[in-house]
C-alpha cells in the first residue's frame, strides 16, 4: 500500500444537470497538508462535502486508505469517524455544553469510556486555550471560540485526516488568527489536512501543496512558493491579483 | 367589609355547596382538556412528522385538515360533532365525548403544525455535522435532532394547552356542566336574594381559570428562557 491516505479519482459531481466538479483527481499523503483555493462557487465546499459523502456523486471514486467512501453504504459511519470535518458555519450542537459537544461522538459512536473521553477533551481544550469554557454553551462563545471547539470536537475522534472548509470565513478579523494558529499547530504535529481557505498568507505558510480549483477542474497544482510567486496559468494569475492592491498613495501628492 | 362581600354577591359562594360545585365544574372542563391534550400530543407528533415527509399528497391532505380546523370556529365544530352526528348518523354521543373529540381534533392539528415548525427549524448543518462525526441517522435523531425539537416544542405546546383549557368554556353550549354552566345555575338560583351575584360568581370563575392557566404559562416562560 502506498502512503496515499485519501485518493480522489476522476470525481464528477453535478447539481440538477450543472456539472460542479468535472473530473477532479487528487490524492493526499499521510501527514501532508493540502490547501485548495479558488474563486467563489468553483466547487471547493462541494469537493469536501463529497469526500465526507454528504453529497451524492455522479461518477469517479473516493477512497480512504483503500476503502471506498460511498453514500448509503454500511461502512460509511465507520469511515466518517476517520475523517474529521470542520465547516464554515458554526455547527456546534446548541443544546449541549462545550464538553458534551466534544465527548458525544467518542462516547456514543466509538463507545469510549466517558471519563477517559472527558480527560482527553479537557487536554485538547487546554491546548487551544479554552479549558475554562468546558461547561459553557455554544451561545456563550465568540465565533473564534466556537470554531476552536469544533476543531477539538473533530480531533477527539482521532481522525486520520482533517477537512477544513473556510473555517475562518465567517469570523471577525480579530478572531481569525486564533483559529489559524490552532491549525498551524496541528500541521506541526504532522496531521494530515485538506484545507479550503481564502487566507492566502496562511495558505502559503501551512501548505505542502496548493491546489487551484476553477470551474470544477484542478487548473494548477504546485508547491506554495512556486504557486504564489510564479503561477503558471493565466487563471491563477488573475485570481491572485484580486488579493493585491495597487498603491493609491500618489493621490496624496495631488492634494499638496 | 362584610358589606362589600355581600354587595358584590361573593357571599353566595359560601352558601351551601356552591363553591364546591364551581370547583367540580372547573374539574370537568379541565378533565376534558387534559384528556384531549393527552390524545393530541402523540397524534400531533405523528402528524408533524408526516407534514415534513416527502410525499406531496400526504402533505396536502394534512394541510387541508389543518386549515379546516383553523378556519372553523370551535363552537361550530362542537355543534357539528354533538348535534350533527346525531342527525346524520344517528350517533348518540354525550356532550363530554363530543367535546373530547373536537378538542382532540383541534389539538392534533395545532400540535402537528408546531411539531412541523420545530422540525424544519433545525438547520441542515446540524444533521450534517452529526453525520460527519460518524453518527448513524438514528443516533443523529436521538442525540441531536429530537432534543432540540423538544426544547423548541415544549413552551409552544404549553401555550396550546392553556388555549385548550380556556376554550373548554364553550362546551357548556352542548350541555356539558362545566364551570360556566355551574356559575349560570348559581346566579339563576340567587338572583332574587343577591342582585349582584353575577359579578361575584363570574369574578370567581375568572380567578379559577387564572389559577389553572397561570402556573402553566409561567412554566412555559421559564422553559423558553432556559432553552433559548
Ligand atoms: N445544494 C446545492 N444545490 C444546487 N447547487 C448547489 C448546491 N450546493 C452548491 N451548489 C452550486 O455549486 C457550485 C459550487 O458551490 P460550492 O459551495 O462548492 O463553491 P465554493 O467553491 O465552496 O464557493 P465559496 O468560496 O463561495 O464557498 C455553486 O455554483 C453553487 O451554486
Ligand atoms: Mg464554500
Amino acid at each position: 500500500m502506498s502512503d496515499e491516505l485519501l485518493k480522489i479519482d476522476n470525481l464528477v459531481k453535478s447539481f440538477d444537470g450543472n456539472t460542479i466538479l468535472d473530473g477532479v483527481s487528487l490524492s493526499v499523503k499521510k501527514s501532508e497538508v493540502v490547501v485548495i483555493i479558488g474563486p467563489s462557487g468553483c466547487g471547493k465546499s462541494t469537493l469536501l462535502r463529497c469526500i465526507n459523502a454528504l453529497e451524492p456523486i455522479q461518477s469517479g471514486s473516493i477512497t480512504l486508505d483503500g476503502e471506498v467512501i460511498e453514500r448509503n453504504s454500511k461502512t460509511l459511519p465507520a469511515l466518517r469517524q476517520r475523517i474529521g470535518m470542520v465547516f464554515q458555519s458554526y455547527d456546534l450542537f446548541p443544546h449541549l455544553s462545550v464538553l458534551d459537544n466534544i465527548v458525544l461522538a467518542p462516547c456514543k459512536v466509538q463507545k469510549r469510556n466517558r471519563d477517559e473521553a472527558k480527560q482527553e477533551a479537557m487536554a485538547l481544550l487546554e491546548r487551544v486555550g479554552l479549558s475554562e469554557k468546558a461547561k459553557s454553551y455554544p451561545r456563550e462563545l465568540s465565533g473564534g471560540q466556537k470554531q476552536r471547539v469544533a476543531i477539538v470536537r473533530a480531533l477527539c475522534m482521532h481522525p486520520e485526516i482533517l477537512l477544513f472548509d473556510e473555517v475562518t470565513a465567517a469570523l471577525d478579523p480579530e478572531m481569525v488568527r486564533e483559529v489559524l494558529d490552532v491549525m498551524l499547530d496541528l500541521a506541526k504535529q504532522g496531521r494530515t489536512m485538506l484545507i479550503v481557505t481564502h487566507e492566502m498568507q496562511f495558505a502559503r505558510a501551512i501548505a505542502d501543496r496548493i491546489i487551484f480549483l476553477d470551474n470544477g477542474k484542478i487548473v494548477e497544482e504546485a508547491k506554495p512558493d512556486e504557486f504564489f510567486d510564479n503561477p503558471k496559468t493565466e487563471r491563477a494569475k488573475q485570481f491572485l491579483n484580486m488579493f493585491e492592491f495597487d498603491s493609491v498613495k500618489a493621490r496624496d501628492g495631488l492634494d499638496k | 367589609m362584610p358589606d362589600l362581600v355581600t354587595e358584590l354577591g361573593i357571599d353566595v359562594l359560601f352558601k351551601g355547596t356552591n363553591f364546591l360545585r364551581l370547583l367540580g365544574g372547573l374539574w370537568s372542563a379541565l378533565s376534558i382538556s387534559l384528556i384531549a391534550v393527552a390524545i393530541s400530543i402523540p397524534l400531533g407528533i405523528i402528524m408533524g412528522v408526516l407534514m415534513t415527509s416527502k410525499s406531496r399528497i400526504i402533505k396536502a391532505i394534512l394541510r387541508v385538515y389543518l386549515e379546516i380546523i383553523r378556519i372553523m370556529p370551535q363552537l361550530v365544530l362542537l355543534f357539528l360533532m354533538f348535534f350533527g352526528t346525531t342527525r346524520a348518523f344517528g350517533w348518540d354521543i354525550s356532550g363530554e365525548t363530543a367535546s373530547i373529540i373536537v378538542f382532540a381534533l383541534w389539538g392534533t392539528a395545532e400540535m402537528g403544525d408546531l411539531v412541523r415548525g420545530a422540525l424544519i427549524s433545525i438547520p441542515k448543518h446540524q444533521y450534517e455535522s452529526s453525520e460527519a462525526l460518524g453518527m448513524t441517522s438514528a443516533q443523529t435523531y436521538l442525540y441531536i435532532i429530537i432534543p432540540q425539537t423538544v426544547r423548541r416544542l415544549i413552551p409552544l405546546s404549553i401555550n396550546l394547552i392553556t388555549r385548550m383549557i380556556k376554550t373548554t368554556s364553550l362546551v357548556l353550549m352542548i350541555g356539558v356542566v362545566e364551570v360556566l354552566k355551574v356559575a349560570q345555575q348559581i346566579i339563576e338560583a340567587n338572583r332574587m336574594t343577591s342582585p349582584n351575584v353575577a359579578f361575584g360568581i363570574y369574578l370567581t370563575v375568572f380567578v379559577l381559570y387564572f389559577l389553572a392557566c397561570w402556573p402553566i404559562s409561567l412554566l412555559a416562560k421559564y422553559l423558553e428562557k432556559k432553552w433559548s
